[in-house]
């Protein structure tokens, strides 16, 4: 235990970096917050009026927003299930002993490596376009009609993108928790009569529930702020389909050049982030204090 | 020469050289990723060779990223750039908030009576030029002579919208992967929209009524669009919803589309026989027009040079945007590379020298729809705006996005024509109350 005296020099010390930190995070989040507050259209310069609620009332009323929303959930939700579901079937596959298990391990980990933009492009102009894609010859192939895979179910293109890339993630926190189970454990339920699916249940899904949660975490944390495949592949289109609020508040700020509004758009997708955030927070504390 | 003297001869031929350096003026120069600026750019060893001051450095992007990096630049005064490269959409509304530099001296070889007056004109603002023009376009039809000589069919020189329609009909086979029309169809206020407003200018619509009311609801309105969603659907390749003017023009030299109607700077690009298939058999007619109005939709776009007023180089900057778009520059293009790639549209010099007359077939008709373009009165009816393949106001670029998106959608099927224009409707009245226009 550091004396009380220890306690003040240690605060001292720390606190140009916690300063530099705050700073860091409350300088930009006061100036958003004024200028969410303030009329500031770059093409329309009428002196930064102070506007009260204004921008905020008209992000919230524009019909894109509850779309943009909706989206934002959807696709959040898609990836958690494809990748925490792909996962830890994957990581059980892996955990197995096989030939050329190193290989294989690195392969499955490297889309996690691949750039957003690039894999995005690679999936829309390689895979899923309608005339020279993958897909669209495969299709072909069966005599079935090409699916303009961007066009017509843009957000189940992204969810399967963006599912590609963090599935690898998901994959690695799981089997690296699924080595640490004691093997011990599961001989003995199999010599008491446990089949396979009830030593699944019953052992390797509890032994998981931590990394799973933090699978969650730290994906919801990410995924909310998905941006720059929504932008390389269908620029949020066609309409709204696939817009989410990272692409709403971008298309507010650089395509109609309003700071105002988009701030207030930011304003409230930090708003969001943050009550999911506590919601989130209970349930990984909640499983690890078991 | 003794030793003392050649090492003051040598001091002072660096102090020379210095005294050159600190006069140097570097200008930064913002530009669009077209055929003809990177054509310019490798062209400037000769702007440099005549002003050795003056260094170049070029910032070159695609179109939606150069608006957006130049946009905030100009509006914030920034002064990172000393020229910069917009459309006429940004010269009115950048003029009218004393952002620009005005372009009244740039010398004997701009030749200011020279440029074509639609042009000139949609580049000035209160009787002063604010921009000059490297080159322009209107819109144009192009259509393919075998097809229709085999059909039976003979294009007229100002073709209406009906016959444009059963043309599109006799000429599609899809069997055969042979569509009868190619139009715009991608989401944006550059892309579809600056097809359909032409369109619907040509049709006696108008955007905004002498109050800023959006019409986007009216009789005409409904009629042009309703028309152009049916033609694409009908007659269009698959996919139109995404096709933009670069999809097009690919398709179109590729041989798969009957007709086109797109700018008019497509017209050198599939008569080119390095790059396009069907370079022999390509004819141009005006834009079509809808039965008794003899208005064509007036699109007139011209990629123009402006200097902020922000920039710490003006008089270098009006140097380099003289050199760039004066009279010379057009015979350096040419002894270089050709009179085929002078930059098109912008000077009457151009349209009556007899080599590019021969060097491009097309240069007349381009000329005609130039010329014809009204960008202050684009609709038969009374407006309170200008342009033709846009509405030069600042809410515009939000509002054309907004509406572009919605017909996309109603071009891929995803909802009606008359859904699509109510939820245009409802945006642009927000917008324009929002940009108190409209109270």
């Amino acid at each position: 235990m550091a004396s009380t005296h220890n306690g003040a020099t240690a605060r001292l010390m720390l606190s140009p970096a916690v300063a530099l930190l705050l700073l860091w995070m409350a300088v930009p989040l006061a100036m958003t917050l004024w200028y969410s507050l303030h009329d500031y259209q770059l093409l329309m310069p009428r002196g930064h009026e102070f506007l009260g609620l204004e921008n905020y009332v008209y992000f919230l009323t524009d019909p894109a927003f509850f779309e943009s929303l909706v989206n934002t959930f959807a696709l959040l939700l898609g990836v958690l299930a494809i990748t925490v579901l792909g996962g830890i079937g994957l990581a059980m596959l892996l955990d197995r002993p096989m030939y050329g298990q190193g290989i294989v391990r690195v392969l499955v980990v490297s889309p996690f490596f691949v750039m957003p933009t690039v894999s995005a492009l690679v999936w829309k102009n390689m895979f899923m376009n309608p005339v020279n894609g993958l897909f669209a010859w495969l299709a072909q192939v069966f005599g079935m009609r090409a699916i303009d895979w961007l066009a017509e179910v843009p957000l189940l293109s992204l969810t399967l993108i963006v599912a590609w890339g963090w599935l690898p993630f998901a994959t690695l926190i799981l089997l690296t928790a699924l080595q640490s189970l004691d093997t011990e454990q599961k001989e003995a339920a199999e010599m008491d009569g446990a089949n396979a699916f009830d030593r699944f249940v019953h052992i390797t899904l509890p032994h998981l529930a931590r990394p799973i949660a933090v699978v969650i975490l730290i994906q919801t944390i990410f995924l909310l702020s998905l941006f720059a495949e929504i932008l390389v592949t269908t620029n949020g289109g066609p309409g709204n389909q696939s817009t989410n609020l990272a692409y709403l508040v971008y298309s507010q700020a650089l395509l109609r050049f309003d700071v105002g509004s988009a701030s207030a758009g930011g304003v409230v997708a930090v708003v969001f982030a943050n009550i999911l955030a506590i919601f989130l927070m209970r349930l990984v504390g909640k499983n690890l204090e078991r | 020469m003794t030793m003392r003297t050649r090492l003051l001869a040598l001091l002072a031929g660096i102090a020379t050289i210095c005294a050159a350096r600190a006069d140097a003026v570097t200008l930064t120069i913002a530009t669009v990723n077209n055929g003809d600026m990177i054509r310019m750019q490798k062209l400037a060893g000769d702007f440099v060779r005549q002003y050795p001051d003056i260094e170049l450095r070029w910032v070159t992007l695609e179109e939606n990223l150069l608006r957006q990096r130049v946009t905030i630049d100009v509006a914030t005064q920034g002064g990172q750039y000393d020229v910069v490269t917009v459309g006429n959409y940004e010269v009115p509304i950048w003029a009218a908030q004393d952002w620009l530099v005005p372009l009244e001296d740039l010398g004997e070889d701009f030749a200011r009576d020279d440029l074509l007056p639609a042009i000139h004109d949609s580049l000035s603002h209160d009787g002063k030029l604010y921009a000059a023009p490297f080159y322009a376009e209107s819109a144009l039809t192009m259509y393919r002579t075998d097809l229709f000589e085999g059909a039976g069919l003979t294009m007229p020189e100002s073709p209406s919208w009906q016959f444009i329609r059963d043309a599109a009909e006799r000429l599609t086979d899809r069997e055969n992967g042979q569509y009868g029309i190619c139009l715009r169809g991608k989401a944006g206020w550059g892309e579809n929209m600056a097809f359909v407003s032409t369109l619907a200018h040509s049709w006696g619509a108008r955007w905004f009524d002498m109050q800023w009311q959006p019409q986007l609801q009216s009789q005409p309105w409904q009629a042009a669009v309703s028309f152009y969603v049916d033609l694409l659907k009908k007659y269009g390749p698959p996919g139109a919803s995404t096709n933009g003017f670069n999809e097009n023009l690919a398709l179109f030299q590729a041989g798969k589309c009957g007709m086109w109607i797109d700018a008019s700077v497509a017209a050198s690009f599939v008569s080119d026989p390095r790059q396009s298939s069907v370079s022999n058999d390509v004819g141009f007619a005006l834009f079509p027009s809808r039965g008794s109005l003899q208005n064509h939709g007036n699109w007139l776009w011209a990629w123009s040079f402006v200097i902020p007023a922000a920039s710490e180089n003006v008089e270098a900057a009006k140097t380099f945007v003289a050199w760039a778009t004066g009279k010379s520059y057009m015979q350096l293009v040419a002894a270089e590379s050709g009179w085929a790639d002078v930059p098109p549209g912008t000077r009457q010099s151009l349209y009556s020298s007899a080599e590019y007359q021969q060097a491009a077939p097309f240069a007349g008709i381009v000329l005609q729809a130039i010329e014809a373009a009204n960008t202050r009165q684009p609709s038969e009816q009374a407006v309170p705006y200008v342009g033709g393949n846009f509405v030069s106001i600042a809410p515009y670029q939000g509002i054309g996005t907004v509406v572009g998106q919605q017909i996309s959608a109603a071009v891929a099927g995803q909802i009606s024509t008359r859904k699509a224009l109510a939820n245009a409707q409802f945006i642009a009245e927000r917008e324009m109350t929002r940009a108190r226009y409209l109270d």
